[in-house]
């Protein structure tokens, strides 16, 4: 499972950097919203990996079976609200920069002035 | 013993009183020279051996020490007397100056850095005090900031002397490393023994740079006839009577310690013939009067300089006499200069001429400036020129010629600028120049005339001030007393020899100085010349430089960015050895492999896909896939999160599409998109491989062991997530709404309509 894990957060960070080196402002936002899944699957995996049983107090836990860290993931909750508050901000912004300059460039369209 | 850190702490705390004061009742600006009046007073009467110190930085073994003796008294009585009158005829040469407040207050601080600095017996604290005064030159020499010139001058003063401060920094952190205390008392008592620390070539070659970059030693020279840029009062104040004599003070004053060894002897008497030697012929060749004036000030440095490296009593005395007899003809000569430029418009002493019927008392001080320059009999400045052939005889080799050509230089400058601009026929556009308000010519005639009075009557000083400081030079009492007929008939006919050499020189002037000035090599490839080109360089090195790392590319920094964290991060990861496979846990179910598959084939897709709206879909489907793979890892609040966010998310994204055009291909060239992918994957793998760094440390459940127990007794709740969220931490929780709600505002302000057509 850690192996799969690592693989999947490699692909999602090359595509994130990829999306994020790109000119479009979309792109950018795709590309942050990738890194962010990423982050959260990193921290997630701080906890590591062994349970499948959510971390609450309901009585007896069967031996054996270990409930899940909940510390990383009440990190990981807090991250994906504040991602979401950061992709919203930056597709506001974008919205704006396209308004202003008719583009969404990120060099706010130096290309087609050359 | 209050009295003694009083003298320039009382003058700092001045300063702010003096700007807000005077910006209030600029007449009051004459009375300011009853503060340093004050301070001559109070050092007079402070008795000899005085010592103050109080712990400043403990830790770092630094005090707020200050000490009195002879060579300190010396000088205090220099700055805080000369100080006097330079405030007087300050106040009345830039009356009516709308900036004169500052003008005074930024003086006073430079009075208070250099009483600091001479009466420091810290050598951390005289630093402070040295580098205050090279603030305080820069910000006097910039004073007319409108001028180009001055703005360079200023520049280039402080940088030279800033730049030889670390130097010395540097040399003082050794020397008190070396003798394991910074108070300078303590090191002149361990005697010669530090000349003997292997450190000691270091901390003589780094502190002599820095005094020789103060007191513009050869080839650092250049920067001093430029400070000329100042107001007069500066000139005569900061750039011959004061300042540029701190590095003489700082040499003098460790003279001792370190007279024995060849090296300081070989540097200070070097260094300090060269600038004699090139500080004359560059004196012959000038014009200006002020910078004329300047050049013959390296002249009288350099001859300091050597005078400190020659193991002598009678050096030492000749030092001495020399320096208070500079300052107070070179401080009178610079007054008159300001005077002069300000009556007759000129400061060309080829076109000044018969100023002398009109100004008669000005010339009357000129005159007796000028014959204590020249060294003429009776006056004190004899009685240095004597010392000075003495002393020079006793060295053979080159030293007895560059005397006798150097002293005949000092002749020449002496008459052309004290004698020359007042004889003769008038000048036609010196018309109107008269002899101006007492103000303005108090100062320079007391401190002409104190040279005939000593002169005449060096009983005055001779066992008060100048054995005391001779000593302090030297280590140990001088034992000589001034007014002794020093030297033999070879001096005398030295003398002469000067005086007629001089006296022929002047009387050529004319001639001998368009022919000097022609050879411009001197400034081609001079020290200033190279000052210049060494500035371009820097500035040409930053523009290159910037131009190439601020492309304005936001790409760019972007990639250079992720290039330099991840490449840094695995660099690390790899040298520490922290590459390592964990432990084989529970093996991925079907459902979960299937679930990496779907999110990588999302990732995928959204790199390739050119439709926007199918990058959106694929983008939503790792979202989805990782709120399920959350959901199968035990993590059902993460899930639900998840998948609210990601629903809103497509929302907001939808919104933007509805602007843009439906296909965005990638417009990126064949290397970038290289570059980009080479970069992509190795953040990836970088990624990659510290999670599974990371994984393979041992796991510490304490502290979910900890919440798991406490979250029923202590937050009473069953989900500990959430406990941890609204309890164990709530502030962070707190944070992230704060964040939440700035992005919201941002966002409104953003989408606001701004009345352009969007």
């Amino acid at each position: 499972m850690e192996l799969v894990l690592a693989t999947g957060i490699g692909g999602l960070v090359a595509s994130g950097v990829w999306l994020l080196l790109r000119e479009r402002a979309f792109s950018v936002v795709l590309g942050l919203a990738m890194l962010s899944y990423a982050a959260n699957l990193f921290i997630f995996a701080g906890g590591r990996l062994s349970a499948e049983v959510p971390p609450l107090v309901l009585g007896e836990v069967a031996a054996g079976t270990m409930p899940a860290d909940p510390l990383p993931q009440a990190l990981v909750l807090t991250a994906i609200v504040i991602s979401f508050g950061t992709t919203a901000f930056l597709v506001a912004l974008a919205l704006r920069a396209i308004g202003e300059s008719g583009t969404d460039h990120v060099d706010g369209g130096r290309e087609q002035e050359r | 013993m209050l009295a003694l850190p009083a003298i320039p702490l009382l003058a700092l705390a001045c300063v702010p009183l003096v700007g807000w004061g005077l910006r209030r009742a600029p007449v009051m600006a004459p009375w300011l020279a009853a503060l340093p009046a004050a301070l001559f007073l109070l050092v007079l009467t402070t008795p000899d051996g005085a010592m103050f110190s109080l712990h400043w930085i403990p830790t770092l073994g630094v005090e707020l020490a200050f000490r009195l003796d002879g060579l300190s008294r010396l000088f205090a009585l220099l700055i805080a007397g000369i100080g006097a009158g330079v405030f007087l005829y300050a106040a009345a040469y830039l009356e009516g100056h709308p900036l004169l407040h500052r003008f005074l207050a930024v003086l006073t601080l430079f009075m208070a850095a250099m009483l600091g600095a001479v009466l420091a017996d810290d050598l951390l604290l005289l630093f402070a005090f040295w580098e205050l005064t090279s603030l305080a030159s820069f910000m006097l020499i910039g004073f007319d900031a409108h001028r180009a010139e001055a703005r360079r001058a200023a520049q280039q003063g402080l940088m030279v002397t800033v730049a030889g401060g670390l130097a010395m920094l540097a040399g003082l952190l050794l020397l008190g490393d070396a003798a394991g205390t910074f108070r300078i008392s303590a090191i002149l008592a361990q005697g010669s023994t530090l000349a003997a620390h292997p450190a000691a070539p270091w901390i003589v070659v780094l502190i002599a740079i820095g005094c020789f970059a103060k007191s513009a030693q050869w080839p650092l020279h250049f920067w001093l006839p430029n400070a000329m840029a100042a107001p007069s009062p500066v000139s005569a104040y900061l750039h011959s009577a004061t300042m540029v004599k701190l590095g003489v003070y700082l040499l003098a004053r460790l003279n001792p310690a370190f007279e024995a060894l060849a090296l300081w002897q070989g540097l200070l008497i070097g260094v300090g013939t060269a600038t004699m030697l090139a500080g004359a012929v560059l004196a012959l060749r000038e014009r200006d009067l002020k910078r004329k004036l300047a050049w013959s000030t390296v002249v009288a440095l350099g001859t300091l300089v050597a005078l400190i490296g020659i193991e002598d009593p009678l050096a030492a005395t000749a030092a001495v006499v020399f320096l208070l007899v500079h300052a107070l003809y070179k401080a009178s000569l610079f007054l008159i200069a300001g005077i002069v430029d300000k009556k007759a418009g000129t400061r060309d002493a080829m076109q000044l001429r018969g100023l002398g019927r009109r100004m008669p008392i000005t010339a009357a001080a000129a005159l007796l400036a000028g014959l204590s320059m020249a060294g003429a009999p009776g006056f004190i400045g004899a009685f240095a020129k004597d010392l000075l052939f003495t002393v020079q005889l006793g060295v053979p080799r080159l030293l007895p010629a560059v005397a006798l050509l150097v002293n005949a230089a000092m002749v020449v400058v002496a008459g052309v600028v004290a004698a020359r601009p007042f004889m003769g026929k008038p000048m036609e556009t010196g018309g109107v120049a008269k002899d101006p308000a007492v103000a303005l010519l108090v100062a320079p005639i007391v401190l002409a005339t104190l040279g005939l009075v000593f002169g005449m009557a060096p009983h005055l000083i001779s066992a008060a001030i100048i054995e005391p400081a001779a000593g302090a030079i030297l280590g140990r009492p001088t034992g000589i007393a001034l007014g002794e007929k020093q030297g033999g008939t070879v001096v005398m006919t030295m003398s002469f020899a000067a005086l007629g050499l001089g006296l022929l020189m002047f009387l050529g002037w004319r001639r001998l100085q368009p022919t000097l000035a022609g050879q411009t090599w001197l400034d081609t490839y001079g020290p200033d010349a190279g000052y210049g080109r060494a500035m371009r360089a820097v500035s040409a090195v930053a523009v290159a430089l910037t131009r190439r790392v601020q492309g304005g590319s936001l790409r760019g920094y972007l990639a250079a960015n992720l290039a330099l964290v991840f490449a840094g991060a695995a660099l690390v990861l790899v040298a520490r050895g922290g590459l390592a496979l964990p432990l084989p846990g529970p093996w991925a179910g079907p459902a979960q492999l299937a679930l990496a598959a779907v999110i990588l084939a999302g990732a995928l897709a959204a790199c390739r896909l050119r439709a926007l709206f199918g990058q959106v879909m694929a983008a939503a489907l790792v979202g989805f896939g990782v709120g399920i793979l959350f959901l199968t890892l035990g993590a059902a609040d993460l899930a639900f999160t998840q998948f609210t966010v990601e629903i809103l998310a497509i929302v907001l994204l939808v919104a933007i599409l509805a602007r843009l055009p439906f296909h965005a291909p990638d417009a990126r060239r064949a290397p970038e998109r290289r570059r980009d992918a080479l970069l992509a994957a190795g953040v990836g793998a970088a990624g990659t491989a510290i999670l599974l760094a990371v994984l393979s440390v041992p796991f510490d459940p304490f502290i979910t062991e900890w919440m798991g127990k406490a979250a029923v007794p202590e937050a009473k709740g069953r989900n500990v997530v959430n406990v941890i969220i609204v309890d164990f931490r709530a502030l962070d929780t707190l944070g992230e709404i704060a964040v939440l709600l700035i992005a919201a505002l941002a966002a409104t302000v953003l989408l606001r309509r701004t009345g352009k057509p969007g």
